[in-house]
């Protein structure tokens, strides 16, 4: 027992990475923490609300587990707060021993090719916001009148845009997604769907749970185009991990399915890369010109994909690139442009000479890069905690100047939300979809001005 | 549906899932009593969200999806969820 007051941690970013450090640092005993997580939308969990599909509620879940950290006595949450536009680095600095980034990666990386910009041609990261209820992303306008789209990526991002796209009405109406993507999704009128990845079945990212969900879906029948593995990956198959052999199976079993007759056709194509985007006269996406692949091994022994110089084209009009979040600058923070991540050394912030931001950290995607389940960031997340205790150790931590925190929030950020705030609209929001016929698990707020007033609605509770 | 750790965790408890697991659903822990005793470790059926993120950590490929469990290997659902049932 000390008497020592606790040291003071921001964590900026309220996704799994920032939950999981918050639960870290509070069961240290000695030095004792005080944990204050922030956030810039109302809501907290990140990518668990925002990223994960609907249809996978148990997934989302995992909040339960975040939840239990929200109960200690040393935690609080602001929302609401804008690192850079709210409260800036410096005041965070000004008034906290340790400052940890957790702020991930929700923006998309682009492909880089000509047509990129033609209407019909959008960023997955988008449409699952936008599908997921995100506040910033409720106007995007997608267009499902199109009749084929190819969605390039061979993650489990794009298998959930594949599947979002396929399920039917009655599949959609009993999750949490916004009411104005269900809207959208059952008037569409996709016929079929292709999944574009670049290299082969043996290489894809996809983890099995995801591609055997796409082996069930009620409205679509499977199709498979350049699922044989060739010589490079058939060698080196044995030697594979288990999800990606697996995978190799799965495929093989779906490209040897017969059709059903169903409505709509998913398609995986492999050993494909986009080079352009072809527009018709209104500037709409009319199809996808690919450089076929050939499997061709890097110096190293992995296997690379290699162009074959012959070209094809997909008819589509509409296409969602997948192929990975990337982070943002935010402020004056050292960025590394070319990984789209803060610079950083095992955690620790660092200038590009290398030199450590004493006081400052990272964890989650913005760390390492957008690899990795919701699970992962928990060693991650451990593995920043054990630096920030070695530096506490050493003295090698930021001396804050003021600990007024609560006047920092009244001044700067007056119309912060705190967890009673998210409990308000969490309560709207289940209330709402308990409501629903079919009954829901929630039915989401998805404005900003619906946000703060449900928020500001538990400020008359007693 | 619930994941399942099955024979290949025998004598290996890796702990690796342990690590990755969201939701501190896999017991016992390094830490927690009987953790020498048992011989494998076991996920809590009510617990388990269906990340996947064990399987992939897994060194010994012990972990299945509670639907993808070998034939050979069906017992071990019951296994896990009896670890956790109270006396």
């Amino acid at each position: 027992m000390t008497d020592r007051p606790p040291l003071r941690a921001a964590i900026v970013g309220a996704g799994p990475s920032g939950f999981y450090a918050a639960g870290q640092l509070l069961a240290v005993g000695d030095p004792e923490f005080a944990v204050d997580l922030y956030d810039r939308l109302p809501t907290p969990y990140g990518l668990v609300r925002s990223g994960v599909a609907p249809d996978h509620p148990k997934i989302k879940s995992v909040t339960r587990a975040y939840d239990k950290t929200t109960a200690h006595e040393r935690f609080r949450f602001f929302g609401h707060v804008e690192l850079g536009s709210d409260i800036t680095r410096r005041q965070l600095l000004d008034h906290y021993h340790v400052v940890l980034y957790t702020l991930g990666c929700s923006i998309d990386r682009r492909l880089g090719i000509p047509g990129e910009e033609l209407l019909g041609s959008h960023a997955a990261t988008e449409f699952v916001a936008w599908y997921n209820g995100h506040p910033d992303h409720s106007g995007l306008e997608v267009d499902l009148q199109a009749t084929q789209v190819v969605v390039v990526g061979a993650g489990n991002v794009a298998i959930d845009v594949a599947r979002m796209l396929a399920l039917a009405p009655s599949e959609l109406a009993v999750t949490d997604t916004a009411d104005h993507a269900i809207e959208v999704l059952e008037a569409s009128s996709i016929e079929e769907i292709t999944i574009l990845a670049r290299r082969g079945p043996l290489q894809a990212a996809f983890t099995n749970p995801e591609l055997l969900e796409m082996g069930v879906l009620e409205r679509a029948d499977l199709e498979v185009v350049g699922g044989e593995l060739d010589e490079l990956s058939a060698l080196a198959l044995a030697e594979a991990d288990k999800t990606r052999r697996r995978n190799v199976e799965i495929l093989q079993e779906y490209a040897a399915r017969p059709k059903t007759g169903k409505p709509i056709t998913v398609r995986f194509r492999f050993l494909g890369s986009p080079v352009e985007l072809l527009g018709d006269e209104n500037g709409n996406v009319r199809g996808v010109k690919i450089e076929k692949n050939a499997i061709a091994a890097r110096d190293d022994g992995s296997l690379a994909a290699r162009g074959s110089g012959t070209f094809d084209e997909i008819p589509a009009q509409l296409v969602f690139r997948s192929i990975g979040y990337t982070g943002q600058p935010v402020g004056d923070i050292p960025f590394d442009e070319r990984r789209g991540l803060i610079r950083n050394e095992g955690g620790r912030v660092t200038d590009s000479d290398g030199t450590h931001r004493v006081g400052e950290y990272v964890s989650g995607w913005i760390k390492r890069g957008p690899s990795g389940v919701i699970g992962t960031n928990k060693k991650d997340s451990q593995d920043t905690v054990t630096r920030i205790l070695e530096d506490v150790a050493t003295g090698r931590i930021n001396e804050p100047i003021s600990d007024d925190i609560e006047a920092l929030i009244a001044t700067h950020a007056p119309d912060a939300v705190t967890w009673e705030g998210w409990r308000a609209i969490d309560a709207i929001e289940t209330a709402a979809g308990e409501e629903s016929a079919p009954a829901r698990p929630r039915v989401k707020l998805t404005d900003w001005d619906a946000l703060r007033d449900a928020a500001s609605s538990s400020a008359t509770r007693t | 549906m619930a994941y399942v750790i099955a024979e290949p965790c025998i004598g290996t408890k890796d702990n690796s899932c342990v690590e990755v697991c969201p939701v501190d659903c896999i017991h016992p822990t390094p830490d927690e009593p009987g953790y020498d005793a048992v011989e494998h470790l076991h996920i809590d059926p009510d617990e388990c969200i269906d990340c996947d993120a064990c399987v992939a950590a897994c060194p010994v490929d012990a972990v299945f999806a509670g639907d993808q469990v070998p034939e050979e290997l069906e017992r071990f659902a019951q296994i896990n969820a009896d670890y956790f049932a109270s006396p």
